[in-house]
């Protein structure tokens, strides 16, 4: 629920941390609850902490959908990133 | 300008409560370190008060604590930024600066060698603005009483015949033009400060208006109000115009320049630069005729070569300021609540 | 800022505004929550209101931790601040709220207590490991998206060996939230059509948990990204599944949230907390298996086991109309108190007490007749 932030992982270093930037801003965040992240990912930020990683194949999906705005239905579609193949909505009846 | 003298072997490398205490130790201090550095005929007579003559004009005088922590920071450090601010603030109603005075509270345990950089900080800034510090005091408090060092700075000014600049002149139709980038300083200043744990490249702006406004008031005389968004940000300058003129004010959110950078950090961390401190920016407003030629006359300047025009003076009786989002949504720019704290939600 | 600025474009904001306008049903009204504080923040901010249509109603929901966090809570938070050798340390958000009598932490530091204010809990561990001779208690608050961070630091901590760091411990679920505010009515959620669901707490806890709710109530949820353009979006995907009767749960910020979310972290905070049996949140009453304790393993790090606090009442002013604004009944306006005697200087009720509450967010960005946007 909380303010949390995009940023770009520029290194990484001992004791699940790592060195991230929002543009020029670094601040060295820890990384515990993302433990496979890897150099240049983007991770959400929140109290210093790395909660998730951004998928950057969603997000130019869901650009794309902003671009054709008269779409009529979002369409379900698969993250490359994703081994798991997981569906992106979760639709119950 | 000579700096002061180096602190010798075998002399005391921090302030101790003598320094203060008006004998040997304190007239020494005052010597070497103050009077050397700011170094100029009236302060060489070492007299308890400056005297001159005065231009048969109006006079403006101000005064300012500053208490800011750390005393460095990028950008800039509590000395600069007290010439500054105090430069500053007899700009803002139009007036060129005469002379500067300025009273130190030293805390018992400061370096020498920082007060030294302070003091040649506030050497280099007044003799770049050719403003003189003529007068000053020096008081010393125990470990623990002060951050560090407090000054005060008051400087007198004259305001030209024909230039009536004050708060409460905004009128609806008028046209508010902005000098530059916002947030720089604040977002500078914690990122000094360690708690905070970011590094950026910004710089805090801090620098002395005064001739960027001599040069506005001789191009548009008919400006009605300056101000620089200092604590509190622009979000708070504009509404304390506003309610001074008993107006309100319609912004342009996507005319507000902010550094990339600075927007960065405050995302970061939960800021708003609406709402943070600018040392080196001014807010000029002016009737709608005119807005061109000053716009043009501040773009011409090093400090005003950002400036742009944020937005337009509008009546409300509720004297509130609005800000059009660059999403084209309606919202208001409140008064500051508080200290701008980082928020987690 | 990349994954930033591409979500906040104007013209896409524009369109999606009118794709909106031409979604919605002639003579209908879309009553829609947003449940978190922090969208509420958003849409205020960004001037949305203005952009919407006027059958989009959005009413402001209660994930707002700082918002329903018991005035019993803060008071008892500036005690432990004002005993002998503790450091007391805290987001940001929590230092201006006050307690019983007015009292506020910034006040408490003001009179002597050593009051901190810190970015990351992260930074209060190693403040305690740095000073071994005093007691270290960390004030945490916040949903799913907050906790793992404290789940983390304790980890952290009791490696070290540490036995001067302390939580005071208030974390809260959502789902058991948004439950209890669909529920306590005789007609569950009948003044609500549909739910934004929240960004960074569903990062955490992931899509799937919202289905029983969405399931047991037949309201539509769609879990958002905090930029304008996902709200926007989302809110176009919620007046479509309302058009078309459906009560689904759909992900708009699926570059960041995935339906399991994250595992580690719901581990982590497994891990190192329990359920509370039930917990007092301002303004929506008691509510069962709603809030998190640390682990009896844990208990060496519990500020509430290690400094006795004594139990308070929470006295709320009499006029206060937050129960009703939390649950989206009542617009902030609507109470007598609103920018009267209530206001985000002088705070009488939980929903003034955060930037991100409804009624400060009301009076920051839009307490008065705006003009039409241009």
């Amino acid at each position: 629920m909380c303010l949390a932030i995009p940023a770009q992982v520029c290194e990484l270093l001992a004791d699940d941390r790592a060195r991230v930037r929002v543009g020029d801003v670094l601040k060295t965040v820890n990384i515990a609850l993302v433990p496979q992240v890897r150099l240049g990912e983007f991770v959400i930020i929140h109290v210093g902490y790395a909660l998730e990683r951004l998928d950057p194949l969603a997000a130019e999906q869901t650009l794309a959908l902003l671009h054709e705005a008269s779409d009529l239905q979002p369409r379900r579609a698969e993250s490359a990133n994703d081994p798991n193949g997981q569906e992106r909505t979760d639709e119950i009846h | 300008m000579k700096t002061s003298q180096p602190v010798a072997a075998g002399h005391p490398e921090r302030i101790e409560l003598v320094h203060g205490g008006g004998g040997r130790a304190s007239a020494q201090l005052i010597e070497r370190m103050f009077i050397r550095a700011f170094d100029n005929p009236m302060l060489q007579q070492k007299n308890d008060q400056a005297r001159f003559d005065v231009p048969t004009r109006r006079l403006v005088m101000t005064t300012d604590a500053h208490v800011v922590s750390p005393l460095f920071f990028p950008g800039g450090d509590i000395g600069s930024l007290a010439v500054h601010g105090t430069l500053n603030d007899i700009a803002m109603a139009g007036a060129e600066p005469l002379y500067l005075a300025v009273s130190f509270i030293l805390e018992e345990g400061l370096l020498l060698r920082d007060l030294q950089r302070i003091v040649a900080s506030m050497a280099r800034a007044s003799e770049a603005a050719g403003v003189p510090i003529v007068t000053g005091d020096t008081k010393v408090v125990e470990r623990g009483k002060a951050d560090g060092v407090f000054i005060t700075t008051s400087a007198i000014g004259s305001v030209p015949n024909g230039v009536d600049l004050s708060a409460d002149r905004a009128q609806p139709g008028d046209q508010i033009l902005l000098s530059g980038t916002i947030g720089d300083h604040g977002v500078a200043i914690l990122s000094a400060r360690d708690s905070l744990g970011f590094t950026s490249p910004i710089r805090s702006d801090s620098a002395a208006l005064h001739d960027l406004v001599k040069q506005m008031v001789r191009q548009v005389p008919t400006i009605r109000c300056m101000r620089d968004p200092t604590r509190g940000g622009l979000a708070t300058a504009l509404n304390e115009i506003c309610q001074q003129s008993g107006v309100g004010m319609l912004i342009d959110e996507q005319a507000v320049a902010i550094a990339p950078a600075v927007q960065s950090a405050c995302e970061l961390l939960g800021l708003d630069p609406y709402y943070l401190a600018n040392e080196g920016k001014l807010i000029a407003i002016c009737p709608a005729a005119q807005a061109d030629r000053l716009l043009a006359q501040m773009r011409a300047h090093p400090l005003g070569q950002g400036a742009s025009r944020i937005g337009v003076v509008t009546t409300d009786p509720q004297a509130m300021v609005e800000l059009q989002t660059a999403l084209g949504g309606i919202r208001l720019l409140d008064w500051l609540n508080g200290d701008p704290l980082p928020r987690i939600c | 800022m990349k994954y930033i600025e591409e979500f906040r474009d104007a013209a896409l904001a524009r369109t999606l505004a009118q794709a909106i306008g031409q979604a919605v049903e002639p003579g209908r009204t879309y009553r829609l929550m947003e449940f978190c504080g922090g969208h509420t923040h958003a849409i205020y901010r960004y001037g949305l209101p203005g952009l919407l249509p006027k059958a989009i109603k959005m009413l402001h929901g209660p994930g707002c931790p700082v918002c329903v966090l018991p005035i019993a809570r803060v008071d008892q938070a500036i005690e432990l601040a004002g005993r002998p050798g503790v450091i007391l340390c805290s987001y940001g958000d929590m230092l201006r709220v006050p307690g019983s009598d007015r009292r506020t932490l910034l006040q408490a530091k003001a009179e002597g207590a050593d009051v901190r204010m810190l970015y990351s809990i992260d930074d209060a561990v190693t403040l305690a490991r740095q000073l071994p001779q005093r007691a270290i208690i960390f004030f945490a608050i916040g949903f799913e998206t907050t906790t793992p961070a404290t789940a983390l630091a304790i980890l952290r901590a009791q490696k070290l060996g540490l036995s001067n760091f302390f939580v005071f411990c208030n974390h809260l679920l959502t789902p058991a939230a948004l439950d209890a505010l669909l529920a306590d009515s005789p007609n569950p959620g009948s003044w609500i059509d549909g739910f934004i669901g929240p960004a960074h707490v569903s990062t955490v806890i992931g899509t799937a948990a919202y289905q029983q709710v969405a399931r047991r109530y037949r309201k539509p949820i769609v879990i958002a990204g905090f930029e304008p353009l996902d709200l926007l979006q989302a809110i176009l995907m919620l007046v479509r599944q309302l058009n078309s009767q459906r009560c689904a749960v759909e992900n708009q910020y699926h570059r960041v949230v995935r339906p399991n979310g994250n595992r580690l972290a719901q581990d982590y905070m497994a891990q190192v907390f329990c359920l509370r049996a039930s917990f007092a949140w301002r303004g929506l009453g008691t509510i069962a298996a709603s809030a998190l304790a640390l682990r009896p393993a844990f208990a060496s790090f519990d500020a509430e086991r290690h400094f006795p606090l004594a139990e308070r009442p929470s006295r709320e002013h009499p006029g206060c109309a937050c129960p009703a604004v939390l649950r989206g009944q009542l617009d902030p306006a609507a109470c007598q108190l609103f920018a009267v005697a209530c206001t985000p200087a002088n705070p009488l009720g939980a929903c003034m007490v955060s930037a991100e509450g409804a009624c400060a967010a009301v009076y920051a960005y839009g307490r008065q007749p705006l003009r039409e946007a241009l």
